[in-house]
């Protein structure tokens, strides 16, 4: 490896010349960057969804097999070598991943396409090391400080929600302090290589500070923040695929890194405002003020208790119900047991629909995967918007595994922590019934009145078992 | 780098929003298969580590940097598309007895 590195450089006809790309090639491009964008347009369908995973498909592979044919390309072996191992990995990731184990596998596969961006960079970096213009540093070092720090992010996060690592928030003094020190640190390193490309140890100090602020960036975050960070690490891993696009000068890239940058940005947007949150406080707001609320004011006398039994008997009298299941529900993973409770009261001539709201699972849009793959039609799952103004007209609504997101605090009290934050507005129903096991308060810390209402029943069991044995109920009525 | 910066920033510019009005369509209940989606869409990165990996005899950072590269990648090719499709064929509407 003894070349120096300008020789080796010479040796490389540099490949981001994409000015000289060949025709074809230039037009196969163009054709993916559309197929990409229809894609995603598709997917806004339920109907044509599945004819957008084909046309992103088609356009990766003419891609894929048009770069394949570029003269830069002097050698196959390693390139089948390593796309069949990766192909293969790719597929059985995909074929035996449970849908309850989405959420890991979505952070795991955020990891690796961090790591294919920060790893290019590093490439990149080396293999021009003697004749960098000031620019194209910075902009490898922007690609490598978001590919390692979002490589590292994500298995922190994978580690959580797999439960290998502790899913509770690991904070300790001056941590705020510290973390921004190392980014100072790494932006630091990242400023002197755009001015100096050639000192040659600041680079791998640069991309061990990038290593460790991604681990410091996630270790503070706690499991019911998870949405929200699962889509923000989406948006950053985009984010260095499109940095690459610029390194190595191609267009396509930029575009299916950028998409991706923008869907992880909504995605994380509409997650912080479910929870009323903003992206500073998710990231750097551990210590969250907790207002001692006396519960006993907002709960004493006023809490009624009920059995599985007269559950059964009220949904099998009711003509409409609607189901919340709450983040509870994911982690308990009673998805199974729900369905089968909707089946046998649907089967009796209950109207049951389901109510989403979207922070109920452990990323965006995971409770409805869960839901359909127990076989739920999906005409019956609705979105908070689109349910909350029809409470008023549902007999019985079972709150199972939610707190905050049904806590209408919310909506009346304005001195509330959560006072604005969107809920589902399940108190206007003719009957409340809340499945938890104790009054213990959710992630925002507070008491929820709904409890105390008139028209609220609590069910204090495990979610589980009480939708089996409330199911039993209803079976031997 | 000059000339092609700037019309690389108009694509990124371009593509973000284009994105943004694109994405803000889809329906809530898909959320989890979008991201899974436009992660694969994103592994379109594997094309600058397929030239790496292919660089040549004499190069053995470059194409080693360059074949672990195309491996990341074209997991989440594979996989991205596959569990993208995996999910949305549980998406079923109400089932006619």
């Amino acid at each position: 490896m003894h070349t120096g590195t300008s020789t080796l450089a010479a040796k490389v006809a540099y490949y981001p010349h994409t000015a000289s790309l060949p025709w074809y090639v230039t037009v196969i491009y163009l054709a993916a960057a559309g197929s990409f964008v229809l894609s995603l347009k598709w997917l806004s369908s339920h109907k044509t969804a599945r004819l957008g995973v084909k046309a992103g498909e088609v356009g990766m592979a003419a891609a894929i097999i048009a770069t394949l044919f570029l003269p830069e390309i002097r050698q196959y072996n390693w390139i089948f070598t390593a796309g069949i191992a990766g192909a293969a990995i790719g597929a059985l990731l995909a074929i035996f991943t449970p849908m309850t184990a989405v959420p890991q596998q979505t952070a795991l596969s955020h990891a690796f396409g961090a790591l294919a961006a920060a790893l290019v960079g590093t490439a990149e970096f080396y293999a021009h090391q003697s004749h960098l213009t000031h620019f194209h540093a910075a902009v490898i070092c922007v690609e490598c400080l978001l590919g390692y720090l979002t490589f590292t992010g994500s298995l922190i996060a994978a580690g959580k929600l797999q439960e290998v690592l502790p899913t509770r928030p690991l904070v300790f003094k001056f941590q705020n302090p510290l973390n921004f020190i190392i980014f100072a640190a790494a932006v630091a390193c990242a400023v002197w290589l755009a001015i100096d490309p050639g000192s040659g140890i600041i680079y791998p100090v640069f991309i061990g500070l990038a290593l460790l602020f991604g681990v410091m960036l996630i270790i503070p975050i706690g499991g019911g923040d998870m949405p929200t960070v699962i889509a923000l690490l989406n948006s950053y891993a985009g984010l260095s695929a499109a940095a690459m696009g610029f390194v190595v000068n191609n267009k396509l890239l930029i575009i299916g890194g950028a998409l991706e940058g923008s869907s992880g940005f909504i995605l994380s947007m509409i997650m912080c405002k479910a929870m009323n949150r903003s992206f500073v406080n998710v990231l750097f707001g551990q210590a969250q003020a907790e207002k001692a609320v006396a519960t006993d004011d907002v709960y004493a006398g006023r809490i009624k208790k009920t059995t599985a039994e007269e559950v059964a008997e009220l949904l099998t009298s009711a003509r409409r119900v609607v189901i919340v299941p709450g983040y509870g529900l994911a982690v308990a993973q009673a998805q199974h047991v729900t369905a089968e409770l909707f089946k046998v009261l649907e089967a009796r001539g209950v109207d049951v629909q389901f109510a989403i709201h979207p922070v109920a699972g452990r990323m965006p849009g995971h409770m409805n995967v869960l839901l359909a793959e127990a076989d739920i039609p999906y005409d019956h799952l609705h979105e908070m918007e689109e349910i909350n103004g029809q409470f008023g007209e549902v007999d019985v609504v079972l709150v199972n595994g939610a707190n905050d997101v049904v806590n209408p605090d919310a909506r009346e009290n304005p001195n509330s922590p959560i006072a604005g934050m969107p809920i589902l507005n399940v108190d206007k129903a003719r009957t409340v019934v809340v499945i938890k096991r104790s009054l213990s308060p959710g992630f925002a810390g507070i008491p929820n009145p709904l409890f105390a209402r008139d028209n609220c029943l609590m069910l204090f069991a495990d979610g589980k078992a009480a939708t089996t044995e409330i199911i039993q109920q209803v079976k031997a009525l | 780098m000059g000339e092609s910066l700037t019309s690389n920033v108009f694509v990124f510019l371009l593509a973000a929003f284009l994105g943004y009005e694109v994405v803000r369509r889809v329906s809530p209940q898909l959320h989890t298969p979008l991201m899974a989606l436009t992660n694969a869409i994103s592994a379109i990165s594997v094309v600058g580590a397929l030239t790496l990996a292919g660089a040549g005899e004499g190069h053995l950072l470059l194409i080693t940097l360059g074949a672990i590269a195309t491996a990341c990648a074209m997991i989440n090719v594979v996989g991205g598309f596959m569990i993208t499709d995996r999910m949305l064929k549980m998406f079923k509407k109400r089932r006619d007895k």
